[in-house]
């Protein structure tokens, strides 16, 4: 058993590094300090940022995978939380069953050996241990209550043990709502833990068509869906920053140049300029089939593509935004007195004028994060999402379509999908409010 | 005025020049006249003869955008590029992989797109701006707040699930509307009925956040104190200064998208099986009839340029502070 | 919104229905094509979804059927069969056994009472040129189908208008897709094929339009109005079936001439959306997009619904239902209306609130409308009995099969060990699983190319794949994966690994996939393999890419499947002939798995002219045999297919053979009003609790309302 990162997951944990030097950064500012706490003054934000919290914590921890070389069933690429759920990765049932049930959904002709003819019956499921089910809610709660208590316990003892020092940075600290945060934080860890060990012996969720366990489907597809959303401004945010502030900053032809390029891009119909782009890529990854060894890369990559495709089409509204501020910024006194003083150009725009901008990146990327989570479940509509093969929202819910027409309906698979994505999504809106709120200027806080 | 929409026109030809050269790069690279061939033969046995002799008929054994064998100027302009794009410029969008006239196909079914995206843009604006109006009226109350986190639920719900859920419930068990289908005239209202009900309501949230800070904004100004000050009522103030002062920024950020409308929506048309330009590019995209996805590339890329330009007039036309 | 409420239409008694009220009380069949058809020109159209709206139209010189069973042909259009002479190389007439037969010839005599429907295409001047042969371009302008042009006419069919066909065919620019297995068989196609497309080409470089009345193909010749002969190279009986395809129906020249107006392309009409035939119907209007109608052609020649003797009948197994209108005059329809349906849900929703008259039944709908009877048969479950719907099931004509590229170093070849290392992947793929999970146990897992129904099939021990099966107490036992492994390891790949280079076998599966069944589906295909510990890596495409790499032989595993022509089993075997195999043809060739069997293919060149007698058995039972060995398919699934039909649609057959089956089938159209009226009425109760509830709403906002105004003028007093 080896480590073996996929391109993503490189990716993604370098997009984690990015994010915590540059946020230690921030944090040396007190201005800056000061303003984050401020968001976290609402309760709102402090709720919904730590559901945001269990969510990305998922994502990387299935953002790990290990290369499994014993010969079981070949070379498998494994993550954290496949490790983790792999009661319910490697066994599946024959087809649909709906949550906590005991029988198939359907009825299978099966030859009845005591009757001798063939009759329609449901099957028993194979991998649900039922009779059990209060044993297993109380340890699933305990075991719930008693991982928030310890991590709650523990933070209350850091608090406590920090208070002392009566710096500012406790006192914003202080104001912070925590007993929300502990409250929301306990909830979840209860309803996760609970769900988790009653998935060793039921499916919590149900089965899908051909009997896989949509409580680990729907806990995969949150990878999918916070990569996306995340990793998208990795590809965006250069692009955009440095595009931007130079048509602002420079002006005459490079200001042309760039507009020309993002007016350009921006025209052509986003969905046709993404489907283009998935399309060709598709005859790329075609005409190489060496890039990929197995069906897991394969995916990974064209889901390392679509990432980059939604970068390079959604970078222009943001470019925009940035080169009208620049304009404004590049007029005030003290960056007119920086050149005065004979300042190289670079350096006004990395001292001056980028961390004057900070404000607009982090709404739009808090903003865009959670339309960029329901794009993918539009774009697997489409067809030009992620690989079938792959874990989605997106393709769960194309899959929940059909079923929404059977009779008696198969509503679970929708149901997690839509709930998995509801929650994460809306908390993404709650939280990009509050951070709009605080730090755009022209908001009225 | 004129003169500035000639400027504005000109300043398009680089733009669709732009957005030809991505696209026929782009489709280029995956949709070799050979897949076109194919397609467009689409028998159960297609031989490469046939493919050749296709290919051969309709020019696309040219060269992509330099050919050697020609001379002079037509080395240039005796290329698939060149011809591709004159040809898009004359709104000549060829023939779709159904051998089908694709202009003429764009032009009977911008109709059944108009009768879906009108309706619900109209609608839309109508609904959001008075509930907008509503929820500033009732700023601060419970109503407000709890209309709020409405809206943003409304907003973190994915557009499909509505369109699935509609239609379980409506067509499916109260039998109120046909599931789905489109007719001419006036025997459509049955069939858009639920499309159109589902397109507003899926964009009220967003729509309904956006009016009402744009209100709440005027809300704040003197001339609503000073007017309030004056003893109108509530209402009087919001009808007499709110709205019509929340007017110009929202007709100016509406304005881009009218012709934008034309484009259809693609989720809506092709879950309710309308024949409407949405349904007719995920159909293309779906197929990979490129042919097709190209001609609606180039027509969305000029209808958003109509849009800006149109949004620069009706800034003329309405704001005081702006001359052309 | 209250004129929308108010609007007639919403004050019919049902809400939901989607059609206009006059097409719903008429003679109507309301019906579906999934797919927007491409080509209706016959000479292109080779695909079952356009031969389901051409069927109806053109009418080649024979027909299947419509009862008999197993699949008879029988003259259309011609007053008897078609007679036939073999000829040696000089002409002279010899026996058919003799050894010196050189050409057949096919007499075809015409019936003398066939007209096609009126179509402006056939109005004329007074000296014989079209009325409508060089329309303006104002007028194009303003046509919107070619039924727009005042004057209609018609005109009696002609031997002519058929050989005018085949020289359609040979046109290249007209790409037709059987001429180059035509060219095989008729004489003289080849050479006139090379001509006319010369003179095509340069006839439509000068934008003039190509007549095709003044050149002839040898080996056709009308011999009057109403005899036409065809000459074929040597000896090939399968040419009768190829008359019934709709590649020899008859094309008038007046159409050819007509539609070739450069202004009508644009406006898309051509011959390839405007068909002009002699059948039971005339295409109405065509909108690939939404609705394709068909209504009947009031100048439809004498034909009567099919008799059966009661031996036929019963050989047939024809319900007595279907015999009831024996002897009448055909059709029975009016007027047929199909409506555009890409996906199964609002098919089926459709169907079940009576506004489909049949419908297939997809794998989401499956438990609804079936259940398992007492003997372990398929039948409809209770709810759909009550309905009064009706089931028709029928093996299709097809197969689908994954297939291992023979030439590939790996999984190809004919040595022993490729033999087992196949062998070993065959059992491992467990068809009967599959055909449960994906098809819902409506499918046979096949045992060779060839699928019931067809000459050369068998049942039982005799019909058995014994490299995948046993045959245990009288069933048939798929081998257990053990044996697999065994096999496997004797392939010299022990548990997966190779012994070569001590690695473990991955091989390459291409697939085409689109929807979202897909992943389940290759998840399903890589566990198969898996079994056996190989590893399978999938590499889906779209159909454009997955076709070209099969013909380039670029593929080591692939699925694909195969639609009958006609019913005869040289229509299977030959995708297994070496001589068709697609490497060796430069991608012509239909044997996409590039299998070669000398011996094998001997026993195909000799069957290929036999009659169906115990001999040809024999023959292909020794070639389904030699294939079995070598294993170059997993043989796949021969699928079931199943329709429902209302109470209210009769006489529906499975034929899967006839296209042209509009023309038997009857509606009874009041049953059918008063269901639908029955099953559609709107539940009106959530209405009222909309409307109560923004009653509510709107109520509780305007207390609210007075009272902040009142806290405001409270204030405002105080504050005064």
């Amino acid at each position: 058993m080896s480590l073996y990162l996929l391109w993503t997951d490189i990716l993604v944990w370098l997009l984690v590094v990015v994010m915590a030097t540059s946020f230690w950064r921030m944090m040396r500012s007190p201005l800056a300090r000061e303003r984050w706490y401020r968001i976290f003054h609402a309760k709102v934000a402090v709720a919904s940022a730590i559901v945001l919290g269990f969510y990305v914590v998922i994502a990387l921890s299935d953002s790990i995978h290990f290369k499994s070389t014993d010969s079981g069933y070949g070379n498998q690429i494994v993550s954290l939380l496949d490790m983790a759920m792999v009661h319910r990765k490697s066994t599946s049932e024959r087809t649909y069953s709906a949550p906590f049930a005991d029988h198939e959904y359907t009825r299978s002709i099966v030859t009845d050996e005591a009757q001798k003819k063939r009759v329609q019956r449901f099957l028993p499921l194979r991998y649900v241990q039922t009779g059990h089910f209060l044993r297993d809610t109380i340890e699933g709660l305990g075991t719930g209550i008693l991982f928030a208590a310890l991590l709650i316990g523990l933070h209350l003892w850091w608090r406590a043990r920090s208070a002392h020092k009566h710096s500012p940075a406790s006192e914003l600290h202080s104001s912070i709502p925590w007993r929300t945060a502990y409250t929301v934080f306990a909830l979840l860890s209860i309803l996760l833990a609970w769900l988790y060990i009653m998935s060793f012996s039921y499916h919590v969720l149900g089965t899908d068509k051909v009997g896989g366990d949509l409580f680990y489907a729907s806990l995969k597809s949150i990878r999918t869906g916070v990569l996306i959303g995340t990793l998208t401004t990795l590809v965006t945010l250069p692009l955009a920053v440095i595009l931007g502030v130079s048509a602002g900053y420079f002006r005459g032809w490079v200001d042309d140049l760039i507009q020309y390029l993002y007016t350009t891009l921006s025209s052509i119909p986003g969905v046709l300029l993404i489907a283009a782009g998935v399309l060709m890529m598709q005859v790329m990854m075609e005409s190489h089939p060496e890039w990929f060894a197995s069906t897991l890369e394969r995916s990974d990559l064209r889901l390392l593509f679509l990432i980059m495709i939604l970068g390079v089409t959604s970078w222009t509204s943001l470019c925009r935004m940035l080169r009208a501020e620049t304009l404004r910024i590049a007029q005030m006194d003290y960056v007119i007195a920086a050149q005065a003083f004979g300042v190289g150009r670079w350096r006004i725009m990395l001292r001056h004028i980028v961390p004057n901008l900070m404000h607009i990146i982090l709404i739009s990327v808090v903003l865009d994060f959670s339309g960029l989570v329901l794009a993918e479940a539009v774009l697997s509509y489409v067809g030009v999402g992620v690989d079938p093969t792959m874990y989605s929202w997106g393709n769960m819910i194309n899959q929940a379509r059909l079923e929404m027409a059977r009779e008696p309906m198969v509503w679970w698979s929708l149901f997690s999908a839509f709930s998995f994505m509801f929650v994460l999504v809306l908390a993404a809106n709650l939280f990009s409010d509050r951070v709009q709120q605080v730090l755009d200027p022209r908001s009225d806080a | 005025m004129i003169g500035y929409l000639i400027r504005r026109i000109l300043y398009a030809v680089p733009i669709l020049v732009g957005v030809n050269l991505i696209t026929f790069v782009l489709f280029f690279m995956v949709n070799t006249p050979d897949d076109m061939a194919r397609a467009q033969l689409g028998a159960k046995q297609t031989t490469p003869a046939m493919i050749q002799a296709w290919k051969h008929e309709h020019g696309y054994d040219k060269p992509l955008f330099y050919n050697s064998s020609a001379k002079g100027i037509e080395q240039v302009t005796d290329t698939l590029f060149v011809r591709e794009s004159f040809r898009l410029f004359l709104f000549d969008f060829g023939r779709s992989d159904a051998n089908r006239d694709i202009a003429e196909d764009i032009k009977s079914r911008m109709g059944p797109s108009l009768s879906i995206a009108l309706p619900t843009f109209l609608i839309a604006l109508v609904t959001n701006i008075t509930l907008a109006l509503l929820l500033v009226l009732f700023r601060g109350s419970v109503f407000d707040l709890s209309m709020m986190i409405v809206a943003v639920m409304i907003m973190s719900v994915s557009g499909l699930f509505y369109i699935i859920a509609g239609q379980v419930l409506f067509s499916k068990i109260w039998h109120w509307v046909p599931i789905s289908g489109y007719a001419e005239g006036w025997e459509s209202i049955k069939f858009v009925l639920l499309p159109i009900a589902i397109g507003v309501f899926a964009g009220l949230g967003a729509g309904v956040r956006w009016y009402r800070s744009i209100f709440l904004e005027q809300v704040h100004q003197d001339y609503v104190r000073t007017a309030r000050a004056k003893g109108l009522s509530e209402i009087a103030v919001l009808f007499r200064h709110i709205l019509p002062n929340g007017m110009l920024p929202i007709l100016t950020g509406v304005v881009v998208v009218i012709p934008s409308l034309f484009m259809g929506s693609l989720i809506m048309e092709s879950f309710f099986g309308i024949p409407g330009l949405g349904s007719y590019t995920i159909d293309a995209i779906n197929a990979q009839d490129f042919a097709i996805v190209k001609a609606m590339v180039f027509l969305g890329s000029v209808l958003y340029i109509l849009g800006l330009i149109l949004t620069d007039i009706s800034y003329a036309l309405f704001d005081p502070r702006v001359t052309l | 919104m209250l004129i929308i409420l108010l609007h007639p239409t919403l004050f019919a008694s049902v809400w939901n229905s989607p059609y206009p009220e006059r097409e719903m009380k008429g003679n109507t069949l309301f019906g579906v094509f999934s797919s927007p058809p491409k080509h209706l020109d016959p000479v292109l159209s080779y695909n079952a979804n356009e031969w389901h709206i051409i069927g109806q139209i053109y009418e080649p010189p024979l027909q299947y059927n419509y009862l008999k069973r197993p699949y008879q042909l029988e003259p259309l259009t011609l007053t008897s069969m078609p007679k036939i002479t073999y000829l040696d190389m000089s002409g002279r007439e010899v026996k058919k056994t003799d050894k010196t037969v050189a050409y057949t010839r096919y007499r075809l005599h015409f019936r003398n009472d066939i007209f096609y429907h009126e179509d402006p295409v056939f109005a004329k001047q007074q000296d014989g040129t079209l009325l409508y042969g060089a329309l303006s371009n104002s007028m194009i302008e303003k046509l919107h189908s070619t039924s727009d042009l005042p004057i209609h006419a018609t005109r009696h069919l002609q031997a002519s208008d058929y050989a005018y066909a085949i020289k359609r065919m040979a046109v290249r620019q007209y790409h037709s897709p059987v001429l180059d297995t035509m060219m095989q068989y008729i004489v003289g196609l080849d050479q006139f094929s090379v001509q006319i497309s010369k003179i095509a080409a340069e006839t439509f470089r000068q934008h003039k339009k190509l007549d095709l009345r003044p050149y002839h193909i040898k080996g056709v010749q009308v011999q009057d109005n109403e005899t036409l002969d065809i000459v074929i190279h040597g000896k090939y009986p399968q040419f009768l079936y190829w008359l019934s395809m709709y590649f020899f129906s008859p094309i008038p020249w007046e159409a050819d001439l007509f539609y070739q107006q450069e202004g009508l392309k644009h406006k898309n009409l051509t011959l390839d959306t405007q068909p002009v035939g002699t059948g039971p119907y005339y295409l109405a209007v065509n909108n690939p997009n939404r609705r394709i109608v068909l209504k009947r052609n009031l100048h439809f020649h004498r034909e009567y619904y099919p008799s059966l003797t009661p031996k036929e009948a019963e050989s047939a197994s024809i319900e007595r239902q279907l015999l009831r209108d024996s002897g009448k005059q055909l059709p029975f329809i009016d007027k047929a209306v199909y409506t555009l349906e890409k996906e199964n849900i609002p098919l089926w929703n459709k169907f079940l609130q009576g506004y489909y008259d049949a419908s297939g039944i997809s794998s989401e709908a499956f438990d609804q409308a079936i259940q398992i009877g007492t003997g372990g048969e398929m039948g409809l479950s209770d709810a759909m009995r009550k309905r009064g719907i009706r089931m028709l099931s029928s093996v299709s004509p097809s197969v689908f099969y994954m297939a291992f590229n023979m030439e590939d170093p790996v999984v190809g070849g004919y040595s022993p060990a490729k033999q087992k290392l196949r062998q070993a992947i065959s059992i491992a793929q467990d068809q009967e699983e599959y055909i449960a999970i994906f098809m819902n146990g409506r499918g046979i897992a096949a045992q060779g190319p060839i699928p019931p129904g067809i000459f050369g099939y068998e049942k039982g021990k005799a019909g058995t794949d014994l490299y995948v099966y046993d045959w245990e107490n009288g069933k048939r036992v798929r081998k257990n994966i053990e044996t697999a492994k065994e096999l496997l390891a004797q392939a010299g790949y022990p548990g997966g690994i190779s012994m070569k280079t001590g690695k473990r076998l991955k091989l390459y599966y291409d697939t085409v996939a689109t929807g979202p069944d897909d992943r389940a589906l290759m998840e399903w295909r890589r566990k198969q393999f898996a079994k056996l510990g190989i590893d399978l890596v999938i590499r889906a495409t779209d159909y454009n890419r997955f076709q070209e790499k099969v013909r380039k032989g670029k593929v080591q595993i692939f699925s694909w499947g195969w639609n009958a022509d006609y019913p005869d089993p040289e229509n299977f075997l030959f995708l297994l002939y070496g001589g068709n195999a697609v490497v060796d043809t430069n991608g012509s060739g239909i044997n996409s798995t590039n299998y070669k069997n000398p011996e094998f293919d001997a026993l195909f060149r000799e069957i290929k002219t036999m009659d169906n007698t115990p001999q040809r058995l024999q023959k292909i039972e020794k070639m389904i045999k030699i294939a079995q060995k070598d294993a170059p398919w997993v043989w796949g699934v021969f699928p079931t297919s199943f329709t429902l039909l209302h109470g209210w649609f009769r006489n529906v057959s499975a034929n899967a053979m006839a296209n042209n089956t509009l023309k038997y089938k009857r509606i009874d159209v009041k049953q059918r009003l008063k269901q639908q009226i029955q099953w559609n009425q709107p539940v009106y109760a959530p209405l009222f609790w909309i409307v109560f509830i923004a009653a509510i709403l709107i109520l509780g906002m305007v207390r609210i309302y007075r009272k902040a105004q009142n806290v405001t003028l409270k204030r405002d007093e105080v504050q005064s």
